[in-house]
């Protein structure tokens, strides 16, 4: 794997060997010293041109446990707002000897520029570009949902043995529910979960929806309960900014209250859940809005965990992309230097 | 010095011999043979190429004033002498705008100056295209540029009564208002046609209603007012069977398509190679062939470049930060060949029709777009329909390299350009002394 940019990257057997590789990463991350010398020598920056202290953390978490040396950096003033360009400061991270670089960016399809307008050589992980993608975070949360659930949804026992290494997530049922339009999460997801074998179901008001989702592989509904009466499998509630409020047109729905009567997550609707679904965020939360305090501590929401698997799937991204692992039915990617890099 | 023209087809009909001197079509068929051998004669060997009034663009932008960096009115007005124009309109969106008879009489000098084809400017439709109050179009129209036709283009003048008070005002000197067809509110932030590509890709969608509408409020308006009309760059298929409708019944107003919604789709926004980013959007090839379908038949009565340079830095970027628009006048004449004439949908006729004839006459334009006959104005173009070449951008006349169709092979290669009788292109190449015969 020589970039990871979108979901779409992934055929099922390399999407498969990255959540079985963060199983493995996983497994060391219990022991009582955590970091492996796998990347040591390679430098990973964090080009963020949004705040984002969690992703960042986790990738930076990841890739220092993998011993790489890690540069943070934080590009507030992009292009966009007139600073320094993304192709300048592409080409002077890498004049610093960047082996990858994992960009945050409000611009859907930076990274892909990145990646393809020979502006750099560097390999390059997406983490998170506009509305577009954040394919790690899909990883994550198909990491995760496959820990807790084996295919046809039956809850696995105790989450430290059979972890469904090897499999994927065929026949399991997932509602996504928010901001459709906006969310980088859920395109991902749909990509990456429908790929896996799962059942996506998409919820949202229908101006949070975006034209063209008919193409998608999933389905789309406007009526939570609805949805949730059929009994899915896991849960994702999506992040709702509260700016969309006040965006042209009046905004994309009428108030909070509103948004939280139809489209939130609370104890109630909670309750009529299979005895077996988890309930999922990607975070931050609207505690209140999106989601419920009830339903964010309930014991079927596993939204803390997803950030530990964070770091067990960015580690096993970077672990695949910078040692020069062949992957999947895909073309063995990186050169010949990495996979010595790798031996060391 | 005259030129003898040998062999030549007219529109792509039987091969004769056209005599350009003095500036006019002194002779056609055997009386212009004659003057073969004549003392200060050349002769051009045209077998095999067709010949057509020298093109007409109605929407160009020459960046010149301001942005010289872009393009200036001399690389500008090069690029269209190459790309088989005579006469260009150069659009008010310039730094300072067209919107004064000073501005627009330095523009139509400068275009003199640089002898390459004549300019025409463009004034705009609202003081510093803000939308808000009409600019002095009394003025421009009165000025030595003669300014006929009005356009905000870049923005679309959404004010409704502005609008309509500027159909009315320009009634006084046969004017027309060329309308930028772009609901603001519906495309701010806009990114691309909103469609299944913009949900995949994550760019913020321009949905084709934000055209459409205005499309049908103008057709209304000017029906109303009894104006004149023109649509800029038509791109939806709702926005031409608008127009057809329009047409039906009676009311006046023209549109033009550009090149590049003849051909190139929304799928290439999911390259994020800004190169694609354009404004109208690239929209679906059902549009695409709506469009085709609309030129074929009439509806859209021309083809106009939108020729839009942008500097590398503007390009070379992420999606979201790039320009929009695309670089067009040394390409459209071969993108209309390939799309129309060479699938039958079209004859040469109907390209000096939609590229000559009917531009010129939107622009009230007197010695362009005439008729291959003795005692016309000697605006000719030869086009070699048989050859074909590979757009490579850095060898372009264009100030910029923003070309979408870089790499592309395409048919059809301009080899001579008169204007006024006298050569701006031989040979497929610049002829030099037209500069300073101005």
């Amino acid at each position: 794997m020589r970039h990871l940019l979108s979901a779409a990257d992934l055929d099922r057997p390399t999407a498969i060997q990255v959540l079985d590789t963060a199983a493995q990463m996983a497994a060391t991350q219990a022991r009582e010293i955590k970091k492996l010398p796998t990347l040591r020598g390679k430098t990973v920056v964090n080009l963020f041109f949004e705040d984002s202290t969690r992703t960042r953390i986790s990738f930076e978490t990841a890739a220092k446990r993998l011993s790489a040396d890690v540069i943070n950096f934080a590009a507030k003033g992009s292009s966009v707002s007139k600073g320094e360009s993304l192709k300048d400061t592409a080409q002077t991270l890498q004049a610093m000897g960047a082996d990858a670089v994992v960009i945050r960016h409000p611009a859907s399809g930076a990274p892909h520029s990145l990646a393809y307008c020979g502006w750099v050589d560097t390999s390059v992980i997406n983490a998170g570009d506009g509305t577009h993608q954040h394919p790690t975070q899909a990883l994550l949360d198909a990491f995760t949902i496959r820990r807790h659930l084996s295919p046809g949804g039956v809850r696995r026992v105790g989450a430290d043995g059979d972890q469904g290494v090897g499999g994927g997530l065929d026949g399991l049922r997932v509602a996504i529910i928010g901001d459709i339009l906006h969310s980088r999460v859920a395109r991902s997801n749909v990509q990456l979960l429908s790929m896996l074998g799962a059942e996506v179901t998409l919820v949202g008001p229908p101006t949070l929806v975006p034209i063209g989702v008919e193409a998608w592989p999933c389905r789309t509904s406007y009526d939570l309960d609805g949805v949730l009466a059929t009994g899915p499998d896991a849960v994702m509630m999506l992040r709702v900014q509260r700016e969309r409020m006040g965006a042209g047109g009046g905004g994309f729905f009428p108030s909070p209250a509103e948004y939280m009567h139809f489209y939130g997550l609370d104890a109630r609707r909670i309750a009529r859940l299979p005895e077996h679904s988890i309930v999922m965020h990607p975070g931050p939360m609207n505690r209140g809005l999106e989601i419920s305090a009830d339903a964010a501590d309930s014991p079927r929401s596993v939204i803390v965990e997803q950030v530990a698997n964070g770091v067990a799937v960015r580690m096993a991204v970077l672990y695949l992309v910078l040692a020069g692992v062949p992957t999947g039915g895909a073309v063995p990617a990186a050169g010949s230097a990495d996979a010595k890099g790798a031996a060391r | 010095m005259s030129y003898l023209l040998r062999g030549v087809s007219p529109l792509g009909g039987a091969p004769t011999d056209l005599l350009l001197a003095k500036g006019v079509i002194v002779a056609v068929g055997a009386e212009a043979t004659a003057a073969a051998g004549e003392r200060g004669v050349t002769v051009v060997d045209g077998s095999g190429l067709v010949a057509l009034p020298g093109l007409v663009d109605l929407h160009t932008h020459l960046r010149e004033p301001g942005r010289e960096d872009a393009e200036t009115i001399e690389s500008g007005t090069l690029a269209a002498a190459l790309g088989g124009f005579t006469a260009v309109h150069a659009m008010a969106n310039t730094t300072p705008v067209a919107d004064t008879a000073g501005v627009v009489e330095q523009v139509w000098r400068l275009g003199r100056a640089a002898g390459w084809a004549d300019v025409f400017p463009v004034g705009a439709v609202s003081v510093s295209l803000a939308g808000e109050q009409l600019a002095e179009l009394g003025a421009m129209a009165s000025s030595a540029a003669r300014v006929r036709v009005f356009s905000d283009d870049g923005r679309c003048v959404h004010d409704p009564v502005l609008m309509r008070r500027a159909l009315e005002y320009v009634k006084a000197f046969d004017g027309v208002v060329a309308q930028h067809a772009q609901e603001p509110r519906l495309t701010a932030g806009a990114q691309m046609h909103e469609g299944i590509v913009s949900a995949e890709v994550g760019l913020q969608g321009w949905p084709a209603v934000a055209e459409e509408a205005i499309i049908a409020r103008d057709v209304l308006l000017v029906a109303h007012v009894r104006s004149r009309l023109h649509v800029q760059h038509v791109s939806t298929a709702g926005g031409v069977e608008i127009i057809r409708w329009a047409k039906s019944r009676g009311i006046n107003v023209t549109a033009e398509a550009t090149p590049h919604h003849l051909l190139l789709t929304d799928e290439l926004a999911r390259t994020y190679d800004p190169v694609y980013k354009v404004n109208p959007p690239l929209r679906t090839q059902e549009d695409v062939d709506a469009v085709r379908d609309g030129l074929a038949d009439g509806t859209i009565d021309i083809v106009a470049t939108d020729h839009a340079p942008h500097p590398r830095e503007d390009k070379d970027c992420e999606w979201a930060a790039a320009a929009f628009g695309m670089t067009g006048l040394e390409t459209a004449l071969s993108i209309v060949q390939q799309v129309m004439v060479d699938t039958g949908r079209m004859t040469w006729a109907d390209v000096a029709r939609v590229l000559s004839v009917t531009p010129a006459r939107i622009g009230r334009l007197e010695q362009h777009g005439r008729p291959l006959a003795v005692g016309e104005p000697a605006n000719v173009t030869l086009v070699d329909g048989a050859a074909r070449w590979t757009v490579d951008p850095d060898r372009l006349a264009t100030g910029s390299r923003n070309t979408p169709f870089g790499g592309r092979e395409l048919p059809g290669r301009v080899v001579a350009t008169f204007l006024r009788g006298k050569p701006t292109v031989l040979g497929g190449a610049p002829a030099r002394e037209a500069g300073m015969h101005a």
